[in-house]
């Protein structure tokens, strides 16, 4: 019995109940395209988390922060030096695979002021030019300070757009985008000048907002404008931290801020924070236990210091995906279920009304298998025209979700969830074929003959 | 040896206790050519008969050797071998394919026996023309009258060159001009040197074979033969 030609009876059965045949297709082209689309969005959402990972530094980044000395060295806590440059040079010296190495010195209650307009930004830093690559900064203007201002402990800084947005006011506002580059701020009461600006970052959801609200007409606004909290924007979280940073030369943070403006003016050599790359994030234990032992030698033993990697971050989001994954393929699951009980429901009801078409086919020479296999592969034929039909009405589906809510997080249609649905579709048509087809290949021909 | 050997078949069924014996010892030889009728009122145990003759079922006791094979217990695929290579069957209600064509109808048996599409189509349009309907090929059985659909079976039934036709009540379902003529196909067919076996009720059509069986009660109780009664001038002999 040629397969080929079981294929073709299969197609004309279908053909010849276009309507029931359609309407049992459903339940599977509602499945795959649910799958499809869940996937889609899943994977939109776990594109907008990585941007986030990578918008913090990447994994392969460690902070080293001060840790309270543990308590069977309690007796030696005044003697604990916390971390310092003693600690960055000495890493950059004896730690060969730790790649970059960025020492930070905040500004505790930072405010910068211009022609009375005040804002409190997220961290003023004292870094090196390396803070650049560590934290992914981009200068979209201007330049970032280099060893010479650092060297001079010159008066520069390099700013964020939030800080823009609130001295100089921000594109929305003003219509027009400022580039403060060579304007005087000041920081803590000291003047700065600004020599170079970061590119405004977002996620690709929030820029996708920015620019439809830019297609609509502008509100007329009416009384005084009110402050919404912190930045005044909807933007999250990592993003608006990441816009309100301002950094300075590590030296001009040293000199103007913190040589003299400790509590008792004492000087603070402290850093508040050190941060790592490590060569090769694939073997982060042996380049932290390097780091670690350099650390151990500056700090004379005494263990003050902790490293702080973005695995938990990471792990937080892979788990977020997960559950994602797993609760919107129940669901999809569920639906193909329901679709491939629609088809054993409609095959029993077909074969049903064959059975003396199953008698003669039997009397004239069908053996057993070739009625199994024939009823087998109408419900094939179904499943897989229903589940080829979900993927062209998943494409659509996303296709509405992404116009319905442009600013979300893009849905993107994987291939390996297209084909996953798919072969799931080829699986239930054959799962509900099973027994209806066992059910056909077993009538007895004498019997089958007879039925009215 | 003749084509069919039927010895001692019996069949035996159960319907709660009761025990109904549809066939009991039954013995047969049927030749090579052989024009034959099984004739017998209804519940008489002809039609269980010639499900056992066709292979459409299998005795409960006994033999049959079907042109030297000896089936005894064979498995259902067996029998579907069989019925398709040496068995053709003509049924009273036609029992076409209504969804099919003419040509696919009669096609289908080969489509089972894995012959090519071309020597199908070839064989079909051949084993039509036979039956005077080449010209139907393309239509559906439901636009046939009840004799066109008939001979459309019974092309049907010669299309694998079966070495045995078994034909149910051919006539049953058709008005007596009708059924003349689906007779005088049968006829001409024997002349032809094909072995048909008749099953009907009426004495009237069995009255068209030379040989005819009359069933009682699952058992044979009379046979006729034409030859030796000198009966033979209603119908030819059969070709050796």
């Amino acid at each position: 019995m040629d397969l080929w030609i079981t294929i073709t009876i299969g197609f004309k059965e279908i053909w010849a109940h276009k309507f029931r045949s359609l309407l049992t297709m459903l339940g599977i082209i509602l499945g795959v395209a649910s799958l499809v689309a869940m996937s889609a969005l899943v994977k939109g959402m776990e594109n907008g988390l990585r941007e986030a990972l990578v918008a913090i530094g990447g994994l392969e980044k460690v902070t080293v922060v001060e840790e309270d000395v543990p308590a069977w060295q309690q007796q030696l806590a005044d003697q604990a030096p916390g971390i310092t440059m003693r600690d960055v040079y000495a890493l950059k010296d004896s730690a060969p695979m730790i790649k970059l190495i960025t020492p930070e010195m905040r500004m505790r209650g930072p405010t910068v002021t211009r022609q009375g307009k005040a804002f409190h930004p997220w961290m003023i830093a004292g870094t090196w030019p390396s803070a650049l690559e560590m934290n992914q900064h981009v200068i979209a203007h201007g330049r970032m300070f280099n060893e010479i201002d650092d060297e001079s402990a010159r008066s520069v800084c390099v700013i964020g757009t939030a800080t823009r947005d609130e001295l100089f006011g921000s594109p929305e506002t003003t219509g027009q985008e400022i580039i403060p580059i060579g304007e005087r701020i000041n920081i803590n009461g000291h003047l700065f000048t600004i020599i170079g600006m970061f590119k405004h970052y977002e996620s690709d959801q929030e820029r996708k907002r920015r620019e439809l609200e830019k297609n609509q007409p502008k509100e007329i606004k009416t009384g005084p404008a009110r402050s919404r909290g912190y930045g005044g924007n909807r933007s999250s979280f990592v993003f608006r931290l990441k816009n309100s940073t301002i950094y300075l030369p590590m030296n001009t943070m040293w000199i103007k801020f913190r040589s003299t403006a400790g509590t008792n003016n004492i000087p603070d050599p402290r850093l508040s924070g050190l941060q790592l790359k490590v060569a090769d994030s694939e073997r982060m234990e042996p380049a932290l236990q390097q780091a670690r032992n350099v650390l151990m030698h500056t700090h004379h033993g005494i263990e003050d210091f902790e490293f702080r990697t973005q695995e938990s971050w990471s792990e937080n989001i892979s788990q977020q995906i997960r559950h994602a994954r797993v609760s919107r393929g129940i669901i999809a699951g569920i639906s193909l279920l329901v679709g491939g009980i629609g088809i054993m429901n409609i095959m029993f009801a077909s074969i049903t009304e064959r059975i003396r078409e199953i008698g003669i086919r039997k009397a004239v020479g069908a053996t057993t298998f070739s009625i199994f296999i024939q009823i087998l592969v109408e419900s094939i034929v179904i499943a897989l025209l229903g589940g080829l039909a979900g993927l062209v009405t998943s494409y659509a589906l996303v296709r509405v979700l992404a116009a319905m809510s442009p600013a979300e997080n893009a849905p993107q249609i994987t291939l390996a969830s297209m084909a996953l649905a798919f072969g799931f579709s080829a699986g239930i048509g054959v799962a509900a074929g099973l027994l209806p087809a066992l059910k056909a290949a077993k009538l007895d021909p004498i019997e089958a003959l007879r039925y009215e | 040896m003749s084509l069919v050997e039927l010895r001692n078949v019996s069949k035996i069924y159960r319907v709660g206790d009761e025990e109904i014996r549809a066939l009991d010892d039954v013995s047969l030889d049927i030749e090579t050519g052989e024009f034959i009728s099984i004739i017998g009122p209804s519940g008489s145990g002809k039609s269980t008969l010639m499900h056992i003759l066709g292979c459409l079922d299998s005795p409960t006791h006994g033999t049959i050797r079907l042109d030297d094979t000896l089936i005894e217990r064979a498995s259902p695929a067996q029998l579907a071998a069989i019925r398709n290579q040496k068995i053709g069957f003509v049924f009273q209600f036609f029992n076409l394919l209504p969804k099919l064509s003419v040509a696919q109808n009669v096609e289908l048996p080969m489509i089972y026996a894995g012959v090519s599409s071309r020597e199908r189509r070839e064989r079909a349009m051949a084993a039509l023309k036979m039956v005077d309907l080449e010209n139907r090929s393309k239509h559906r059985p439901m636009q046939l009258s009840g004799g066109q659909q008939q001979r459309v079976a019974i092309a049907r039934a010669l299309v694998n060159r079966p070495k045995i036709v078994f034909a149910d009540e051919p006539t049953g379902n058709l008005d007596s001009h009708t059924g003349e003529t689906i007779l005088h196909l049968f006829r001409e067919l024997s002349q032809q040197g094909r072995t048909i076996v008749l099953v009907t009720h009426d004495p009237e059509i069995a009255a068209v074979t030379p040989r005819r069986i009359e069933i009682r009660d699952g058992k044979i109780s009379q046979t006729v033969d034409a030859k030796l009664a000198g009966l033979d001038r209603l119908s030819p002999t059969p070709a050796p």
